[in-house]
């Protein structure tokens, strides 16, 4: 997995982190039940704040994304979380929606969108 | 949670300068940056935790014991690192240890010579031929060899190049990584804080103007820009410090009256803008 930070993308670090490791689990990159570095480690590798760090794992618990086991560490929870669904069914919506709009302003129908996006299924 | 230092009421006055009520507290296993300007007080303040100056009035507390009854045990646990070395400029590195490890119970030698490999100290060289940078790893190795819990380092970073000072960093957070230990330092070159501190406490004219998280302390404040008649009365008194010049003004506002300044062009601060400007004279504090 990369955890890169940016100090001019004007991002909070832990926002960045945060990111990093989620689109790390969505993709599968990362899997259950795998341990991620620990906080102070992290912290140290990225030269940044514990409370940085904390914060970033923190929140991806709060958003179902990892479990914190206290004394032992932050491992990845399953996709098939509950939470995790939702967190893909919302990507899904949100990229069909821009799809649909981009269709509109193209002049393509309904029809023509849905037999679009079969034929692109069947070549992934 | 315990926590290594907590600081409550600290007064100590002198004829020309007063430190007056300080507060703060660093939770085991954090990493506090004491900043301010030159003259704020950091270094007194770092001094009568150390009890080599007599307070006014306050309690100070560190590793749960009190800085003047338990000095002798508080210093057995704790390790300092000022910006000027405090060793003899003739004694050999090995000697250094000789007369240093003497004043601890539970001075570790093995541990001294491993950190003098690790640091590439040679034992054989005179305090005054060591670089800055030596000087300031015999400190620590000194520090790290009797295992103090609670690292207290007075301006580690002025005088060291770029490259000393990263691997100061480093050093500091391999320190903590146990949770247990804990580090205060005092700094005006706040570029290194940015990075590795997680509690910052900001004195200015002894005063403590803020202490706690350090992204709650970035996070509060914001730098806005505009032309000079874009300034109006209102906007001019939530300004903590101002600069104009002829053609605009660049000023310091709380994140929490950014509304007043709707239309003008708002950026986040570096904890440079906040002292800077807030130590520039006259502060409007509502």
């Amino acid at each position: 997995m990369k955890i890169i930070i940016s100090n001019t993308s004007g991002i909070p670090i832990y926002e960045q982190i945060k990111e990093q490791i989620k689109s790390a689990i969505l993709s599968g990159e990362i899997e259950e039940n795998e341990m991620l570095p620990s906080l102070r480690q992290l912290a140290r590798d990225l030269k940044i704040s514990v409370l940085t760090t904390t914060r970033a794992y923190t929140e991806l618990e709060q958003e179902g994304f990892v479990t914190n086991v206290q004394g032992k560490g932050c491992y990845v929870m399953g996709r098939g979380s509950e939470l995790i669904r939702e967190q893909l069914l919302r990507e899904t919506e949100d990229n069909l929606n821009a799809a649909i709009k981009s269709a509109r302003r193209a002049g393509i129908d309904g029809e023509e969108l849905i037999k679009m996006l079969k034929i692109l299924m069947e070549e992934d | 949670m315990s926590d290594a230092i907590v600081i409550n009421g600290l007064c100590k006055k002198f004829d020309t300068f007063e430190l007056d009520n300080i507060s703060f507290s660093l939770p085991e296993g954090y990493i506090m940056g004491l900043i301010g300007p030159n003259g704020a007080g950091k270094t007194t303040t770092i001094k009568l935790m150390l009890n080599m100056l007599k307070k006014s009035a306050g309690d100070i507390k560190i590793l749960g014991m009190d800085s003047v009854e338990d000095q002798n045990k508080i210093k057995e646990n704790l390790g300092a690192v000022f910006d000027s070395n405090y060793f003899v400029q003739d004694w050999t590195v090995k000697q250094v240890e000789k007369s240093i490890g003497i004043f601890y119970s539970n001075w570790n030698s093995e541990q001294f010579h491993e950190m003098l490999k690790k640091y590439k100290l040679d034992p054989n060289k005179k305090v005054k031929e060591l670089s800055r940078g030596m000087q300031m790893k015999l400190m620590l190795a000194c520090a790290f060899s009797h295992n103090a819990k609670l690292l207290i380092l007075d301006e580690p970073t002025s005088g060291l190049d770029p490259v000393a000072r990263d691997e100061l960093l480093d050093i500091i957070s391999e320190y903590i990584q146990d949770g247990k230990r804990s580090v205060l330092f005092s700094t005006h070159i706040t570029s290194d804080l940015d990075k590795i501190a997680d509690y910052i406490t900001f004195i200015n004219n002894g005063k403590v103007f803020y202490t706690g998280q350090k992204d709650d302390f970035i996070e509060g404040f914001r730098l806005v820009r505009g032309g000079s008649n874009e300034l109006n009365r209102e906007m001019e008194r939530k300004l903590l410090g101002v600069r104009k010049y002829s053609t605009g003004f660049e000023g310091l506002i709380r994140t929490e009256d950014i509304n007043y300044f709707n239309k003008l062009n708002i950026d986040p601060v570096s904890i440079d803008d906040i002292i800077i400007y807030t130590s520039k004279g006259d502060i409007n504090n509502e």
